[in-house]
């Protein structure tokens, strides 16, 4: 079999990481009290520092953080377990949610002590908020293209340039950026570098930009010569190329490629529950369930891989794009099965919260790398590019 | 070392060739004597009573590679037959095929409709709600099912007694059937996938191998995704510990399969073109069973249905439901 299908064998979570999720089911339900589905539906897009405060305080951001920082500590199974009670419950946790995933990892992995020392304590007090900076007006699926540059001046950096669809940069203290720091267009990956963009300094604009539900979870940020000290630079110079790729397989194989549309579908089964005829819709309730709990399978064998230390970027793609299918089949079939009779007291807020999850479910496919990006990142796993 | 013996045999006597002779009727050939003989059926079995004490997960690679190879004879059937009855009785030699369901008709026969194999087991091992029961084929009127090279066939007896009963669990039987089912299936999906993938990469056109086009590229990319669910989703219901695998994990396995089964079957066809729709090749060999076993044991809907049941008579989240697949 091609080896890129043998090496995903079945993994299970240990029980160690099980025995999490009981204390998160309970400090949830105190915490989130009686929100509606419609706005439990935003989830990894909902914004709420207090509630991020909150999980931290109970050691529940910057978990795979090790303790000397004020981390938990915990391996990436716990943290599996962790985020998907938070997700499967439509907790607000786009404030930690980038730090926690991606830039306290990046920054543990390739920062020097100081960084490490100076951000990490606050990223786990979720104190610091991180965002994304990668697309740009001229660099969205081409990311290598990337124009946004930062120039050595007086040991430090000037920056210029724009990044976009960047989400909760508004909300955020600080962007990690892929700008390029050497060489030209042409050189494609080669001269690219992450850098630490503290975003109140001065030459830094942000503005929101609203989407198509009313919301605004994403904004344009520009820089205008932007004084850097040397230490914004994260890793080395030039492999900021590298340290992306190795970021996206944190980004892409988690439960939120797989749960985006779970409010709803459990709401929608709630619905049924209470319905005398929503028996007939048994075998699209079961068809769902079946694909949530294959990807849920799937998700776990790349978390195993994650948690060897392993980056399983070409598999984590896969399970994206087959996740990120089924998080727009749930709106779809829910929409399908609507008909001309009352169907309940939950019907108002169904309808809400359909509303807001269909508009949004073309986007599950587009960010963190669009549905065709990853399927060539697949052909070239299978060995066809 | 049984998956690498059991791979041994079959590349000998269960290699394109011999499944084709087997399917045109020729059943005598050294395959089922070499398993037979091979003590491969029995190796749930506890050792006591000769067997290997194989645990259920590990018969999950075995099935896989029965699936692989398109057996044309009821080998899983057989073995899964002989862990369902244990300890309580020697099944008699020859094939023994399982059918999920022995069901009496107005005028006082018994059916046991699309058996799988039924055109050329010797015994069916059925449940009639009450008890297992082992049927013999010889009193049988056969009635072929679809392609007679897939010899599926319903059963039919009239007064005709079973050659034996047994204690056994309704739910044990059609859970195991359905992950042997989807275990077969997916390890003729991942066969199914090679053959696409190597021909992707030999075929020339426009001067280059087609797998170079981002078109056929985007199509392999997909289908790997759906082979990779369904072996996933098959290899889970392995997981128990218990005799038999358990009710939602066989139900959850047969329908992951069997709906990814048809997209593999397309999909290799697609890529193959025109090579793929002769009877020579052999992709048709693969792409038959993947039907033929999708609909076997119960396809996606019946049991799609039987799961939404259970969620919708249920009290707690999906997600806390799903978990416990």
């Amino acid at each position: 079999m091609s080896s890129l299908l043998s090496q995903l064998r079945l993994a299970s979570l240990p029980v160690g990481a099980q025995a999490l999720r009981a204390a998160v089911k309970t400090f949830l339900a105190s915490a989130l009290g009686a929100a509606s589905s419609d706005v439990r539906a935003r989830s990894w897009m909902g914004f709420d520092a207090g509630f991020s405060r909150a999980l931290a305080s109970r050691g529940w951001v910057g978990v795979t953080l090790p303790a000397e920082y004020g981390g938990a500590n915990l391996d990436a199974f716990d943290r599996y377990v962790l985020v998907e009670e938070l997700l499967a419950a439509g907790a607000p946790v786009a404030a930690h949610w980038i730090a926690d995933r991606q830039s306290g990892p990046l920054i543990l992995k390739f920062g020097t002590d100081t960084q490490k020392a100076f951000f990490l304590p606050k990223i786990c007090r979720a104190e610091v908020f991180f965002c994304i900076g990668m697309s740009e007006p001229g660099a969205g699926s081409d990311l290598a293209s990337v124009s946004t540059r930062a120039t050595p001046r007086d040991a430090g950096w000037v920056l210029n340039g724009q990044k976009i669809w960047t989400t909760n940069a508004h909300h955020c203290q600080y962007m990690i950026a892929l700008v390029r720091s050497s060489g030209e267009r042409e050189d494609r990956q080669a001269g690219l570098s992450q850098f630490i963009i503290d975003l109140s300094l001065p030459g830094v604009t942000v503005r929101p930009i609203r989407d198509l539900s009313g919301d605004a979870h994403f904004s344009e940020v520009f820089f205008d010569n932007v004084q850097l000290a040397n230490d914004a630079l994260i890793g080395a110079e030039g492999s900021g190329w590298a340290q992306v790729n190795a970021e996206l397989a944190f980004e892409r194989s988690g439960p939120e490629r797989i749960y985006s549309s779970i409010v709803l579908l459990e709401l929608w089964i709630r619905l049924l529950r209470q319905n005398p005829l929503g028996q007939l819709q048994a075998a699209k309730v079961g068809r769902m369930a079946v694909h949530l709990a294959a990807l849920r399978n799937m998700s776990i064998t790349v978390t195993a891989k994650l948690a060897l230390g392993e980056s399983p970027v070409v598999e984590a793609a896969l399970v994206k794009d087959l996740g990120t299918e089924f998080e727009q089949m749930v709106p779809q079939l829910i929409e399908a099965s609507v008909g001309v009779d009352a169907q309940g007291e939950l019907e108002a807020e169904l309808h809400r919260t359909l509303a807001y999850v269909s508009q949004m479910s073309p986007s599950y496919s587009l960010r963190g790398g669009t549905r065709e990006i990853l399927r060539g990142m697949i052909a070239r796993g299978l060995g066809l590019r | 070392m049984i998956l690498e013996a059991l791979e041994r045999v079959l590349d000998d006597h269960c290699n394109s060739a011999a499944v084709r002779r087997i399917e045109a009727g020729d059943r005598a050939g050294p395959l089922w004597d070499t398993i037979e003989q091979g003590g491969f059926l029995d190796i749930l079995q506890p050792e006591e009573l000769g067997g290997a004490a194989l645990p259920l997960p590990d018969l999950f690679p075995i099935l896989e590679c029965l699936g692989r190879h398109c057996v044309p004879l009821p080998i899983a059937q057989s073995i899964v037959a002989r862990a369902l009855v244990g300890a309580q009785a020697t099944l008699p030699p020859g094939l023994v095929t399982i059918a999920n369901r022995l069901q009496g008709t107005a005028n006082g026969d018994l059916v046991c409709v699309r058996t799988p194999y039924g055109l050329l087991a010797d015994h069916v091992l059925t449940h009639d709600g009450n008890a297992m029961l082992l049927m013999p084929s010889a009193g049988a009127e056969r009635a072929c099912i679809g392609d007679p090279r897939n010899s599926m066939a319903t059963l039919t007896w009239r007064n005709v007694a079973p050659v034996m009963r047994l204690a056994g669990d309704e739910q044990d039987l059609s859970a195991f059937t359905a992950a042997m089912a989807a275990a077969m299936l997916s390890g003729a999906m991942q066969q199914t996938f090679d053959m696409a993938l190597a021909y992707c990469n030999t075929r020339v056109q426009f001067g280059k191998s087609i797998g170079k086009f981002q078109a056929l590229q985007q199509q392999l990319s997909v289908m790997a995704e759906h082979v990779l669910a369904g072996a996933i989703a098959a290899e889970c219901a392995f997981r128990s510990n218990g005799l038999a695998p358990s009710a939602l994990a066989g139900a959850f396995a047969k329908s992951r399969t069997s709906e990814a089964a048809s997209l593999v079957a397309a999909t290799a066809h697609a890529v193959h073109g025109a090579i793929g729709m002769t009877d020579e090749y052999g992709l048709g060999l693969l792409t038959r069973r993947l039907h033929d076993w999708r609909m076997s044991y119960g396809a996606e809907d019946h049991w799609n249905q039987i799961i939404g049941h259970h969620i919708l008579s249920g009290s707690g989240t999906l997600v806390d439901q799903v978990r416990d697949i």
